[in-house]
Protein backbone atom coordinates (compact mmCIF):
# COMPACT_ATOMS: atom_id res chain seq x y z
CA UNK A 1 0.00 0.00 0.00
CA UNK A 2 1.08 3.58 -0.67
CA UNK A 3 3.10 5.23 2.13
CA UNK A 4 0.39 7.76 3.00
CA UNK A 5 -2.22 5.00 3.10
CA UNK A 6 -0.07 2.98 5.52
CA UNK A 7 -0.02 5.95 7.88
CA UNK A 8 -3.75 6.56 7.58
CA UNK A 9 -4.44 2.91 8.29
CA UNK A 10 -3.23 3.40 11.87
CA UNK A 11 -5.48 6.41 12.37
CA UNK A 12 -8.74 4.63 11.51
CA UNK A 13 -10.32 3.05 14.59
CA UNK A 14 -11.60 -0.50 14.75
CA UNK A 15 -15.12 -0.87 13.34
CA UNK A 16 -15.36 2.72 12.11
CA UNK A 17 -17.90 3.78 9.50
CA UNK A 18 -15.94 5.73 6.91
CA UNK A 19 -16.35 7.56 3.64
CA UNK A 20 -13.24 7.40 1.47
CA UNK A 21 -13.27 10.23 -1.06
CA UNK A 22 -11.33 9.45 -4.23
CA UNK A 23 -10.78 5.90 -3.03
CA UNK A 24 -8.90 4.82 -6.17
CA UNK A 25 -8.71 1.05 -6.52
CA UNK A 26 -10.14 0.51 -3.03
CA UNK A 27 -6.93 -0.96 -1.52
CA UNK A 28 -7.25 1.02 1.72
CA UNK A 29 -10.94 0.25 2.27
CA UNK A 30 -10.41 -3.43 1.50
CA UNK A 31 -7.68 -3.73 4.12
CA UNK A 32 -9.60 -1.69 6.65
CA UNK A 33 -12.64 -3.93 6.14
CA UNK A 34 -10.64 -7.13 6.43
CA UNK A 35 -8.40 -6.21 9.36
CA UNK A 36 -10.39 -3.60 11.27
CA UNK A 37 -14.01 -4.46 10.40
CA UNK A 38 -14.41 -0.99 8.96
CA UNK A 39 -17.60 -0.33 6.95
CA UNK A 40 -18.50 2.43 4.54
CA UNK A 41 -18.17 3.54 0.96
CA UNK A 42 -15.55 4.76 -1.42
CA UNK A 43 -16.32 7.55 -3.86
CA UNK A 44 -14.45 7.49 -7.13
CA UNK A 45 -14.73 8.96 -10.59
CA UNK A 46 -12.21 6.85 -12.52
CA UNK A 47 -13.90 3.93 -14.36
CA UNK A 48 -10.98 1.54 -13.88
CA UNK A 49 -10.76 2.38 -10.19
CA UNK A 50 -14.47 1.67 -9.82
CA UNK A 51 -14.20 -1.70 -11.55
CA UNK A 52 -11.22 -2.64 -9.36
CA UNK A 53 -13.16 -1.71 -6.24
CA UNK A 54 -16.12 -3.82 -7.36
CA UNK A 55 -13.80 -6.75 -8.06
CA UNK A 56 -12.35 -6.43 -4.54
CA UNK A 57 -15.78 -6.26 -2.97
CA UNK A 58 -15.30 -2.67 -1.87
CA UNK A 59 -18.50 -0.59 -1.95
CA UNK A 60 -17.78 2.16 -4.42
CA UNK A 61 -20.02 4.92 -5.71
CA UNK A 62 -19.26 6.85 -8.86
CA UNK A 63 -19.23 10.45 -7.76
CA UNK A 64 -17.59 13.70 -8.79
CA UNK A 65 -16.32 15.34 -5.61
CA UNK A 66 -16.75 18.78 -7.15
CA UNK A 67 -20.49 18.12 -6.81
CA UNK A 68 -20.08 18.16 -3.02
CA UNK A 69 -21.35 15.61 -0.52
CA UNK A 70 -24.95 16.81 -0.49
CA UNK A 71 -26.37 13.30 -0.64
CA UNK A 72 -24.66 12.32 2.62
CA UNK A 73 -26.30 13.28 5.91
CA UNK A 74 -24.67 15.28 8.73
CA UNK A 75 -22.62 13.17 11.13
CA UNK A 76 -23.40 9.96 9.27
CA UNK A 77 -19.79 8.71 9.32
CA UNK A 78 -17.08 8.36 11.93
CA UNK A 79 -14.37 9.51 9.57
CA UNK A 80 -14.07 10.93 6.10
CA UNK A 81 -10.81 10.20 4.31
CA UNK A 82 -9.52 11.99 1.26
CA UNK A 83 -6.14 11.01 -0.11
CA UNK A 84 -4.41 12.89 -2.90
CA UNK A 85 -7.52 14.62 -4.19
CA UNK A 86 -7.68 17.95 -2.37
CA UNK A 87 -5.40 19.58 -4.92
CA UNK A 88 -7.62 18.51 -7.84
CA UNK A 89 -10.85 19.97 -6.47
CA UNK A 90 -12.44 23.20 -7.59
CA UNK A 91 -12.94 24.41 -4.01
CA UNK A 92 -10.81 22.47 -1.52
CA UNK A 93 -11.92 24.75 1.32
CA UNK A 94 -15.59 23.97 0.73
CA UNK A 95 -14.84 20.26 0.55
CA UNK A 96 -13.16 20.50 3.93
CA UNK A 97 -16.38 22.02 5.32
CA UNK A 98 -18.39 19.23 3.73
CA UNK A 99 -16.11 16.52 5.09
CA UNK A 100 -16.45 17.82 8.62
CA UNK A 101 -20.19 18.14 8.24
CA UNK A 102 -20.53 14.46 7.31
CA UNK A 103 -18.11 13.27 9.99
CA UNK A 104 -16.50 14.71 13.08
CA UNK A 105 -13.06 13.73 11.90
CA UNK A 106 -11.31 13.96 8.57
CA UNK A 107 -8.05 12.59 7.24
CA UNK A 108 -6.53 14.43 4.33
CA UNK A 109 -3.37 13.86 2.32
CA UNK A 110 -2.03 15.95 -0.53
CA UNK A 111 1.31 16.65 -2.24
CA UNK A 112 3.26 19.33 -0.40
CA UNK A 113 4.23 21.96 -2.95
CA UNK A 114 6.89 23.33 -0.59
CA UNK A 115 8.81 20.02 -0.61
CA UNK A 116 12.49 20.80 -1.10
CA UNK A 117 12.72 19.07 -4.47
CA UNK A 118 9.75 21.10 -5.70
CA UNK A 119 11.42 24.25 -4.41
CA UNK A 120 14.56 23.43 -6.38
CA UNK A 121 12.52 22.80 -9.50
CA UNK A 122 10.79 26.11 -9.29
CA UNK A 123 13.19 28.28 -7.29
CA UNK A 124 16.49 27.34 -8.85
CA UNK A 125 15.63 25.84 -12.19
CA UNK A 126 12.55 27.90 -12.93
CA UNK A 127 10.38 24.98 -13.96
CA UNK A 128 7.09 23.78 -12.49
CA UNK A 129 7.95 20.75 -10.37
CA UNK A 130 7.44 17.26 -11.72
CA UNK A 131 8.00 14.48 -9.21
CA UNK A 132 6.59 11.24 -7.93
CA UNK A 133 3.92 13.09 -5.97
CA UNK A 134 3.29 15.61 -8.76
CA UNK A 135 3.77 13.47 -11.84
CA UNK A 136 1.99 15.64 -14.42
CA UNK A 137 3.27 18.36 -16.71
CA UNK A 138 1.87 21.83 -16.01
CA UNK A 139 -0.44 21.71 -19.04
CA UNK A 140 -2.20 18.42 -18.38
CA UNK A 141 -2.24 18.26 -14.61
CA UNK A 142 -5.51 17.61 -12.76
CA UNK A 143 -4.00 19.51 -9.83
CA UNK A 144 -5.45 22.99 -9.87
CA UNK A 145 -5.02 24.01 -6.23
CA UNK A 146 -1.54 23.16 -5.11
CA UNK A 147 -0.73 24.05 -1.55
CA UNK A 148 1.89 23.51 1.11
CA UNK A 149 1.98 21.98 4.56
CA UNK A 150 1.86 25.50 5.98
CA UNK A 151 -1.00 26.61 3.73
CA UNK A 152 -3.19 23.77 4.92
CA UNK A 153 -2.43 24.44 8.58
CA UNK A 154 -3.33 28.05 7.96
CA UNK A 155 -6.66 27.05 6.39
CA UNK A 156 -7.44 24.76 9.33
CA UNK A 157 -6.70 27.57 11.77
CA UNK A 158 -8.97 29.92 9.82
CA UNK A 159 -11.77 27.38 9.95
CA UNK A 160 -11.20 26.77 13.64
CA UNK A 161 -10.39 23.10 13.09
CA UNK A 162 -8.28 21.10 15.51
CA UNK A 163 -5.29 19.36 13.97
CA UNK A 164 -5.25 16.08 15.88
CA UNK A 165 -2.31 14.56 14.05
CA UNK A 166 -0.02 15.38 11.21
CA UNK A 167 2.55 13.34 9.43
CA UNK A 168 4.53 13.37 6.27
CA UNK A 169 5.24 10.83 3.62
CA UNK A 170 8.57 10.93 1.85
CA UNK A 171 9.02 8.67 -1.13
CA UNK A 172 8.15 5.11 -0.16
CA UNK A 173 9.06 5.64 3.48
CA UNK A 174 6.60 6.42 6.22
CA UNK A 175 8.55 9.39 7.39
CA UNK A 176 12.00 10.82 7.84
CA UNK A 177 13.60 12.53 10.82
CA UNK A 178 14.11 15.78 8.97
CA UNK A 179 10.47 15.92 7.94
CA UNK A 180 9.37 15.73 11.56
CA UNK A 181 11.11 18.96 12.27
CA UNK A 182 10.66 20.76 8.97
CA UNK A 183 7.63 19.11 7.41
CA UNK A 184 7.01 22.04 5.07
CA UNK A 185 10.47 21.57 3.60
CA UNK A 186 11.06 17.86 3.84
CA UNK A 187 7.56 16.38 3.59
CA UNK A 188 6.67 15.21 0.09
CA UNK A 189 3.14 14.18 1.09
CA UNK A 190 1.27 16.13 3.76
CA UNK A 191 -0.98 14.03 5.98
CA UNK A 192 -3.43 15.61 8.39
CA UNK A 193 -6.03 14.39 10.83
CA UNK A 194 -8.44 17.19 11.70
CA UNK A 195 -11.53 17.54 13.87
CA UNK A 196 -14.27 20.05 14.45
CA UNK A 197 -13.69 22.04 17.60
CA UNK B 1 -35.02 -3.76 -28.12
CA UNK B 2 -31.97 -2.53 -29.99
CA UNK B 3 -31.55 -3.26 -33.61
CA UNK B 4 -28.66 -5.64 -33.05
CA UNK B 5 -27.01 -7.36 -35.93
CA UNK B 6 -28.64 -10.57 -36.94
CA UNK B 7 -26.58 -13.69 -37.04
CA UNK B 8 -26.95 -16.76 -39.11
CA UNK B 9 -27.13 -19.69 -36.73
CA UNK B 10 -24.19 -21.41 -38.37
CA UNK B 11 -22.06 -18.35 -37.63
CA UNK B 12 -23.16 -18.06 -34.03
CA UNK B 13 -20.31 -17.25 -31.70
CA UNK B 14 -18.73 -19.86 -29.46
CA UNK B 15 -19.72 -17.93 -26.35
CA UNK B 16 -23.41 -18.58 -27.00
CA UNK B 17 -25.44 -20.85 -24.75
CA UNK B 18 -26.53 -22.47 -28.02
CA UNK B 19 -29.91 -24.09 -28.59
CA UNK B 20 -32.37 -23.72 -25.74
CA UNK B 21 -35.87 -25.01 -25.08
CA UNK B 22 -38.36 -23.23 -22.85
CA UNK B 23 -40.07 -25.07 -19.98
CA UNK B 24 -43.51 -24.49 -18.52
CA UNK B 25 -44.28 -24.66 -14.81
CA UNK B 26 -47.94 -25.02 -13.84
CA UNK B 27 -49.14 -23.74 -10.46
CA UNK B 28 -52.45 -24.79 -8.93
CA UNK B 29 -52.14 -22.86 -5.68
CA UNK B 30 -54.12 -19.62 -6.05
CA UNK B 31 -51.99 -16.48 -6.12
CA UNK B 32 -53.40 -13.49 -4.25
CA UNK B 33 -52.60 -10.28 -6.10
CA UNK B 34 -51.97 -6.75 -4.89
CA UNK B 35 -55.14 -5.56 -6.64
CA UNK B 36 -57.22 -7.75 -4.34
CA UNK B 37 -58.08 -10.39 -6.91
CA UNK B 38 -56.81 -13.95 -6.86
CA UNK B 39 -55.35 -15.83 -9.79
CA UNK B 40 -56.72 -19.36 -9.24
CA UNK B 41 -54.04 -21.11 -11.30
CA UNK B 42 -51.34 -20.06 -13.68
CA UNK B 43 -48.39 -21.10 -15.78
CA UNK B 44 -44.95 -19.58 -16.08
CA UNK B 45 -42.74 -20.17 -19.08
CA UNK B 46 -39.03 -20.05 -18.40
CA UNK B 47 -35.62 -20.95 -19.77
CA UNK B 48 -32.47 -22.02 -18.00
CA UNK B 49 -28.85 -21.84 -19.07
CA UNK B 50 -25.90 -23.52 -17.37
CA UNK B 51 -26.05 -26.19 -14.68
CA UNK B 52 -27.44 -25.99 -11.16
CA UNK B 53 -24.67 -27.15 -8.83
CA UNK B 54 -25.13 -29.75 -6.10
CA UNK B 55 -25.31 -27.10 -3.39
CA UNK B 56 -27.94 -25.21 -5.46
CA UNK B 57 -25.98 -22.07 -4.73
CA UNK B 58 -25.23 -20.84 -8.26
CA UNK B 59 -28.67 -19.81 -9.52
CA UNK B 60 -29.10 -16.37 -11.07
CA UNK B 61 -32.53 -14.91 -11.73
CA UNK B 62 -32.95 -12.70 -14.78
CA UNK B 63 -35.91 -10.33 -14.62
CA UNK B 64 -37.08 -8.93 -17.93
CA UNK B 65 -38.07 -5.43 -18.96
CA UNK B 66 -41.36 -4.20 -20.40
CA UNK B 67 -41.40 -6.00 -23.73
CA UNK B 68 -38.93 -8.75 -22.88
CA UNK B 69 -39.68 -12.34 -21.97
CA UNK B 70 -38.14 -15.64 -20.97
CA UNK B 71 -35.88 -16.00 -24.00
CA UNK B 72 -32.83 -14.15 -22.70
CA UNK B 73 -29.98 -16.03 -24.37
CA UNK B 74 -29.19 -18.55 -27.07
CA UNK B 75 -31.38 -19.68 -29.94
CA UNK B 76 -34.62 -21.63 -30.20
CA UNK B 77 -33.80 -23.13 -33.55
CA UNK B 78 -31.26 -23.30 -36.31
CA UNK B 79 -33.34 -20.85 -38.33
CA UNK B 80 -33.29 -18.17 -35.60
CA UNK B 81 -31.78 -14.94 -36.84
CA UNK B 82 -31.48 -13.28 -33.45
CA UNK B 83 -30.48 -14.70 -30.09
CA UNK B 84 -32.32 -13.98 -26.80
CA UNK B 85 -32.69 -10.38 -25.65
CA UNK B 86 -29.77 -10.38 -23.24
CA UNK B 87 -27.42 -12.66 -25.12
CA UNK B 88 -24.68 -10.01 -24.86
CA UNK B 89 -24.40 -10.75 -21.14
CA UNK B 90 -25.34 -14.39 -20.68
CA UNK B 91 -23.12 -17.21 -21.93
CA UNK B 92 -19.80 -18.96 -21.39
CA UNK B 93 -17.22 -16.34 -20.39
CA UNK B 94 -19.75 -13.47 -20.50
CA UNK B 95 -20.70 -11.22 -17.57
CA UNK B 96 -23.14 -13.84 -16.34
CA UNK B 97 -20.89 -16.78 -17.04
CA UNK B 98 -22.90 -19.93 -17.69
CA UNK B 99 -19.81 -21.99 -16.90
CA UNK B 100 -20.37 -20.89 -13.31
CA UNK B 101 -23.97 -19.87 -12.98
CA UNK B 102 -27.31 -21.54 -13.52
CA UNK B 103 -29.44 -18.86 -15.11
CA UNK B 104 -33.23 -18.76 -14.86
CA UNK B 105 -35.22 -16.34 -17.00
CA UNK B 106 -38.99 -16.26 -17.16
CA UNK B 107 -41.88 -14.49 -18.80
CA UNK B 108 -43.87 -12.58 -16.19
CA UNK B 109 -47.50 -13.14 -15.38
CA UNK B 110 -49.68 -11.07 -17.67
CA UNK B 111 -47.15 -11.56 -20.45
CA UNK B 112 -47.95 -12.74 -23.93
CA UNK B 113 -45.12 -15.13 -24.63
CA UNK B 114 -46.26 -18.25 -22.83
CA UNK B 115 -46.92 -17.32 -19.21
CA UNK B 116 -50.52 -16.93 -18.14
CA UNK B 117 -51.79 -13.56 -19.31
CA UNK B 118 -54.60 -11.83 -21.21
CA UNK B 119 -54.20 -14.19 -24.18
CA UNK B 120 -54.66 -17.28 -21.96
CA UNK B 121 -58.01 -18.77 -21.10
CA UNK B 122 -59.84 -17.88 -17.91
CA UNK B 123 -60.64 -21.26 -16.30
CA UNK B 124 -63.83 -19.84 -14.79
CA UNK B 125 -65.38 -18.60 -18.00
CA UNK B 126 -63.62 -20.64 -20.63
CA UNK B 127 -63.15 -17.36 -22.52
CA UNK B 128 -59.84 -15.69 -23.18
CA UNK B 129 -58.94 -13.50 -20.23
CA UNK B 130 -58.56 -10.42 -22.43
CA UNK B 131 -59.16 -7.21 -20.46
CA UNK B 132 -60.48 -9.25 -17.51
CA UNK B 133 -56.99 -10.40 -16.67
CA UNK B 134 -56.30 -8.92 -13.24
CA UNK B 135 -53.86 -6.05 -12.87
CA UNK B 136 -50.48 -7.46 -11.83
CA UNK B 137 -47.78 -5.54 -10.03
CA UNK B 138 -44.05 -5.93 -9.55
CA UNK B 139 -44.63 -7.51 -6.14
CA UNK B 140 -47.05 -10.03 -7.69
CA UNK B 141 -44.39 -10.99 -10.19
CA UNK B 142 -41.86 -11.45 -7.46
CA UNK B 143 -44.28 -13.64 -5.48
CA UNK B 144 -44.82 -15.82 -8.56
CA UNK B 145 -41.08 -15.96 -9.23
CA UNK B 146 -40.51 -17.13 -5.65
CA UNK B 147 -42.85 -20.03 -6.30
CA UNK B 148 -40.91 -20.89 -9.43
CA UNK B 149 -37.72 -20.82 -7.37
CA UNK B 150 -39.34 -23.24 -4.88
CA UNK B 151 -40.29 -25.49 -7.76
CA UNK B 152 -36.70 -25.50 -9.04
CA UNK B 153 -35.33 -26.17 -5.57
CA UNK B 154 -33.60 -22.80 -5.37
CA UNK B 155 -33.68 -21.45 -1.85
CA UNK B 156 -31.55 -18.40 -2.51
CA UNK B 157 -30.47 -16.68 -5.71
CA UNK B 158 -26.72 -16.10 -5.99
CA UNK B 159 -27.88 -12.94 -7.73
CA UNK B 160 -31.12 -11.42 -8.91
CA UNK B 161 -30.42 -9.34 -11.99
CA UNK B 162 -32.54 -7.03 -14.09
CA UNK B 163 -32.60 -3.94 -16.26
CA UNK B 164 -35.31 -1.28 -16.41
CA UNK B 165 -38.59 -2.86 -15.22
CA UNK B 166 -36.46 -5.92 -14.46
CA UNK B 167 -34.39 -3.82 -12.06
CA UNK B 168 -37.56 -2.93 -10.18
CA UNK B 169 -38.32 -6.62 -9.72
CA UNK B 170 -34.84 -7.14 -8.33
CA UNK B 171 -35.42 -4.31 -5.83
CA UNK B 172 -38.72 -5.86 -4.83
CA UNK B 173 -37.01 -9.21 -4.26
CA UNK B 174 -34.56 -7.64 -1.82
CA UNK B 175 -37.43 -6.17 0.18
CA UNK B 176 -39.93 -9.05 0.06
CA UNK B 177 -37.54 -11.99 0.28
CA UNK B 178 -34.28 -10.52 1.62
CA UNK B 179 -33.02 -13.91 2.79
CA UNK B 180 -33.48 -15.36 -0.68
CA UNK B 181 -31.23 -12.90 -2.55
CA UNK B 182 -27.46 -13.07 -2.03
CA UNK B 183 -26.74 -10.21 -4.47
CA UNK B 184 -28.76 -7.71 -6.44
CA UNK B 185 -27.95 -6.08 -9.77
CA UNK B 186 -30.21 -3.17 -10.70
CA UNK B 187 -29.49 -1.68 -14.12
CA UNK B 188 -30.98 1.40 -15.81
CA UNK B 189 -33.89 1.38 -13.39
CA UNK B 190 -35.62 3.72 -10.97
CA UNK B 191 -37.21 3.34 -7.54
CA UNK B 192 -40.33 4.97 -8.99
CA UNK B 193 -41.48 6.54 -12.22
CA UNK B 194 -41.46 10.29 -12.68
CA UNK B 195 -44.55 12.16 -13.83
CA UNK B 196 -42.91 12.36 -17.27
CA UNK B 197 -42.42 8.57 -17.36
CA UNK B 198 -46.06 8.02 -16.43
CA UNK B 199 -47.09 10.56 -19.05
CA UNK B 200 -45.27 8.64 -21.79
CA UNK B 201 -46.91 5.42 -20.60
CA UNK B 202 -50.31 7.09 -20.69
CA UNK B 203 -49.78 8.27 -24.26
CA UNK B 204 -48.90 4.69 -25.18
CA UNK B 205 -52.00 3.34 -23.44
CA UNK B 206 -54.27 5.92 -25.01
CA UNK B 207 -52.88 5.08 -28.43
CA UNK B 208 -53.93 1.46 -27.85
CA UNK B 209 -57.24 2.15 -26.16
CA UNK B 210 -58.38 4.61 -28.81
CA UNK B 211 -57.71 2.23 -31.68
CA UNK B 212 -61.14 1.42 -33.18
CA UNK B 213 -60.13 -2.21 -33.24
CA UNK B 214 -59.43 -2.33 -29.50
CA UNK B 215 -63.07 -3.10 -28.55
CA UNK B 216 -62.41 -2.39 -24.85
CA UNK B 217 -59.80 -5.11 -24.88
CA UNK B 218 -62.05 -7.79 -26.46
CA UNK B 219 -60.34 -7.51 -29.83
CA UNK B 220 -59.62 -11.24 -29.98
CA UNK B 221 -63.33 -12.00 -29.80
CA UNK B 222 -63.83 -9.59 -32.68
CA UNK B 223 -61.12 -11.39 -34.55
CA UNK B 224 -58.99 -8.32 -34.85
CA UNK B 225 -55.89 -6.69 -33.34
CA UNK B 226 -55.47 -2.99 -32.40
CA UNK B 227 -52.36 -2.83 -34.52
CA UNK B 228 -52.37 0.89 -35.15
CA UNK B 229 -52.55 1.65 -31.43
CA UNK B 230 -49.82 -0.81 -30.55
CA UNK B 231 -47.65 0.56 -33.30
CA UNK B 232 -48.02 4.13 -32.02
CA UNK B 233 -47.41 2.99 -28.45
CA UNK B 234 -44.20 1.30 -29.48
CA UNK B 235 -43.06 4.27 -31.53
CA UNK B 236 -43.44 6.55 -28.51
CA UNK B 237 -41.68 4.01 -26.31
CA UNK B 238 -38.89 3.52 -28.79
CA UNK B 239 -38.12 7.23 -28.91
CA UNK B 240 -37.64 7.20 -25.15
CA UNK B 241 -35.36 4.16 -25.28
CA UNK B 242 -32.85 5.82 -27.61
CA UNK B 243 -30.83 8.93 -26.96
CA UNK B 244 -30.88 11.99 -29.18
CA UNK B 245 -27.28 11.20 -30.09
CA UNK B 246 -28.02 7.58 -30.93
CA UNK B 247 -30.87 8.63 -33.18
CA UNK B 248 -28.83 11.41 -34.71
CA UNK B 249 -25.87 9.20 -35.51
CA UNK B 250 -28.08 6.40 -36.80
CA UNK B 251 -30.34 8.49 -39.03
CA UNK B 252 -29.48 12.16 -38.79
CA UNK B 253 -31.91 14.04 -41.00
CA UNK B 254 -31.28 11.64 -43.87
CA UNK B 255 -34.02 11.47 -46.44
CA UNK B 256 -35.20 8.28 -48.08
CA UNK B 257 -35.01 9.97 -51.47
CA UNK B 258 -33.32 13.17 -52.44
CA UNK B 259 -36.44 15.27 -52.82
CA UNK B 260 -38.90 16.65 -50.32
CA UNK B 261 -42.45 15.53 -51.12
CA UNK B 262 -44.27 18.09 -49.00
CA UNK B 263 -46.58 15.35 -47.77
CA UNK B 264 -47.02 13.01 -44.85
CA UNK B 265 -45.55 9.87 -46.27
CA UNK B 266 -42.26 8.59 -44.96
CA UNK B 267 -39.54 11.02 -45.99
CA UNK B 268 -36.94 10.85 -43.27
CA UNK B 269 -35.08 7.65 -42.47
CA UNK B 270 -35.98 7.95 -38.81
CA UNK B 271 -39.69 7.90 -39.70
CA UNK B 272 -39.19 4.76 -41.69
CA UNK B 273 -37.29 3.15 -38.82
CA UNK B 274 -39.92 3.98 -36.22
CA UNK B 275 -42.73 2.74 -38.43
CA UNK B 276 -40.88 -0.48 -39.05
CA UNK B 277 -40.23 -1.01 -35.31
CA UNK B 278 -43.86 -0.22 -34.57
CA UNK B 279 -45.17 -2.56 -37.23
CA UNK B 280 -42.99 -5.45 -36.11
CA UNK B 281 -44.02 -4.96 -32.51
CA UNK B 282 -47.73 -4.67 -33.26
CA UNK B 283 -47.83 -8.16 -34.72
CA UNK B 284 -45.70 -9.74 -31.98
CA UNK B 285 -47.05 -8.23 -28.77
CA UNK B 286 -50.43 -8.29 -27.10
CA UNK B 287 -52.17 -4.97 -26.48
CA UNK B 288 -53.70 -5.94 -23.14
CA UNK B 289 -50.28 -7.10 -21.94
CA UNK B 290 -48.77 -3.77 -22.94
CA UNK B 291 -51.43 -1.96 -20.92
CA UNK B 292 -50.81 -4.19 -17.89
CA UNK B 293 -47.03 -3.93 -18.00
CA UNK B 294 -47.00 -0.14 -18.32
CA UNK B 295 -49.39 0.07 -15.36
CA UNK B 296 -47.11 -2.20 -13.33
CA UNK B 297 -44.32 0.27 -14.10
CA UNK B 298 -46.45 3.23 -13.00
CA UNK B 299 -47.54 1.59 -9.76
CA UNK B 300 -44.06 0.59 -8.58
CA UNK B 301 -43.14 2.82 -5.66
CA UNK B 302 -41.81 0.94 -2.64
CA UNK B 303 -41.31 4.19 -0.71
CA UNK B 304 -45.04 4.96 -0.88
CA UNK B 305 -45.79 2.70 2.08
CA UNK B 306 -43.06 4.45 4.11
CA UNK B 307 -44.25 8.03 3.75
CA UNK B 308 -41.94 8.46 0.78
CA UNK B 309 -38.84 7.31 2.65
CA UNK B 310 -37.07 4.92 0.29
CA UNK B 311 -34.29 4.17 2.79
CA UNK B 312 -36.93 2.87 5.22
CA UNK B 313 -38.51 0.79 2.49
CA UNK B 314 -35.14 -0.76 1.69
CA UNK B 315 -34.36 -1.49 5.34
CA UNK B 316 -35.19 -5.22 5.07
CA UNK B 317 -32.67 -5.76 2.25
CA UNK B 318 -29.65 -7.81 3.28
CA UNK B 319 -27.52 -8.21 0.17
CA UNK B 320 -24.86 -6.22 -1.64
CA UNK B 321 -26.19 -4.18 -4.55
CA UNK B 322 -24.69 -3.19 -7.87
CA UNK B 323 -26.52 -0.23 -9.40
CA UNK B 324 -25.68 0.83 -12.96
CA UNK B 325 -26.95 3.73 -15.05
CA UNK B 326 -26.04 5.11 -18.46
CA UNK B 327 -25.12 8.72 -19.16
CA UNK B 328 -27.51 9.22 -22.10
CA UNK B 329 -30.46 7.31 -20.65
CA UNK B 330 -33.27 9.84 -20.41
CA UNK B 331 -36.01 7.28 -19.80
CA UNK B 332 -34.54 6.45 -16.38
CA UNK B 333 -31.66 8.92 -16.15
CA UNK B 334 -28.62 8.49 -13.89
CA UNK B 335 -30.19 10.82 -11.31
CA UNK B 336 -32.91 8.21 -10.69
CA UNK B 337 -30.33 5.49 -10.07
CA UNK B 338 -28.51 7.90 -7.81
CA UNK B 339 -31.71 8.37 -5.83
CA UNK B 340 -31.73 4.65 -5.20
CA UNK B 341 -28.04 4.61 -4.31
CA UNK B 342 -28.49 7.46 -1.84
CA UNK B 343 -31.37 5.62 -0.17
CA UNK B 344 -29.24 2.47 0.05
CA UNK B 345 -26.30 4.33 1.61
CA UNK B 346 -28.64 6.07 4.05
CA UNK B 347 -29.96 2.64 4.97
CA UNK B 348 -26.36 1.47 5.42
CA UNK B 349 -26.61 -1.23 2.74
CA UNK B 350 -23.58 -2.41 0.79
CA UNK B 351 -23.87 -0.80 -2.63
CA UNK B 352 -21.68 0.00 -5.59
CA UNK B 353 -22.76 2.37 -8.32
CA UNK B 354 -21.38 3.23 -11.73
CA UNK B 355 -22.66 5.60 -14.39
CA UNK B 356 -21.50 4.15 -17.70
CA UNK B 357 -20.63 6.56 -20.48
CA UNK B 358 -22.66 5.36 -23.45
CA UNK B 359 -24.27 7.05 -26.45
CA UNK B 360 -27.09 4.49 -26.65
CA UNK B 361 -29.66 5.84 -24.20
CA UNK B 362 -31.84 3.47 -22.17
CA UNK B 363 -31.19 0.60 -24.58
CA UNK B 364 -27.53 0.62 -23.53
CA UNK B 365 -28.34 -1.88 -20.79
CA UNK B 366 -28.83 -4.52 -23.48
CA UNK B 367 -25.56 -3.80 -25.27
CA UNK B 368 -21.99 -5.01 -24.68
CA UNK B 369 -20.26 -1.72 -23.78
CA UNK B 370 -16.66 -2.58 -22.74
CA UNK B 371 -16.78 -0.70 -19.42
CA UNK B 372 -20.23 -2.07 -18.58
CA UNK B 373 -19.01 -5.57 -19.38
CA UNK B 374 -15.87 -5.19 -17.25
CA UNK B 375 -17.84 -3.89 -14.28
CA UNK B 376 -20.64 -6.42 -14.51
CA UNK B 377 -18.12 -9.26 -14.92
CA UNK B 378 -16.10 -8.03 -11.94
CA UNK B 379 -19.22 -8.02 -9.78
CA UNK B 380 -20.39 -11.46 -10.92
CA UNK B 381 -16.88 -12.92 -10.46
CA UNK B 382 -16.94 -11.66 -6.91
CA UNK B 383 -20.37 -13.23 -6.39
CA UNK B 384 -18.93 -16.55 -7.58
CA UNK B 385 -15.86 -16.18 -5.38
CA UNK B 386 -17.75 -15.28 -2.23
CA UNK B 387 -20.28 -18.09 -2.68
CA UNK B 388 -17.53 -20.58 -3.57
CA UNK B 389 -19.05 -21.23 -6.96
CA UNK B 390 -16.60 -23.09 -9.15
CA UNK B 391 -16.76 -23.52 -12.89
CA UNK B 392 -19.06 -26.39 -13.74
CA UNK B 393 -18.33 -26.48 -17.43
CA UNK B 394 -14.92 -24.88 -17.64
CA UNK B 395 -13.39 -27.69 -19.61
CA UNK B 396 -15.87 -27.10 -22.42
CA UNK B 397 -14.71 -23.57 -22.93
CA UNK B 398 -12.87 -22.82 -26.12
Amino acid sequence: MRADLELIYDWVPQGAHVLDLACGDGALLERLAQEKSVTGYGLEIDPDGITQCVARGVNVIEHNLDDGLGSFCDNSYDQVIMTQALQALRRPDKMLDEMLRVAEEGIITFPNFAYWRHRIHLGLRGYMPVSKSLPHAWYDTPNIHLSTFNDFEHLCREKGLVIVDRAVGVGDHKGHWTSKWWPNLFGEIAIFRVRRR
Amino acid sequence: MPDSDTLAFADRPTDSVGLVTPHVAKFDTPLPLACGKVLPEYELIYETYGTLNAARSNAVLICHALSGHHHAAGYHGAEDRKPGWWDAHIGPGKSIDTNRFFVVSLNNLGGCHGSTGPVSHNPETGRQWGPDFPMVTVSDWVASQARLADRLGIERWAAAVGGSLGGMQVLQWTMTYPERVANAVVIAATPRLSAQNIAFNEVARQAIRSDPEFFDGWYAEHDTVPKRGLKLARMVGHITYLSEDAMGSKFGRDLRSNDLNFGFDVEFQVESYLRYQGDTFSTAFDANTYLLMTKALDYFDPAATQAGDLANALAPAQCPFLVVSFTTDWRFPPSRSRELVDALTRAGKPVSYANIDSPHGHDAFLLPEPRYHALFSAFMSRVARELNIVETAGEERV
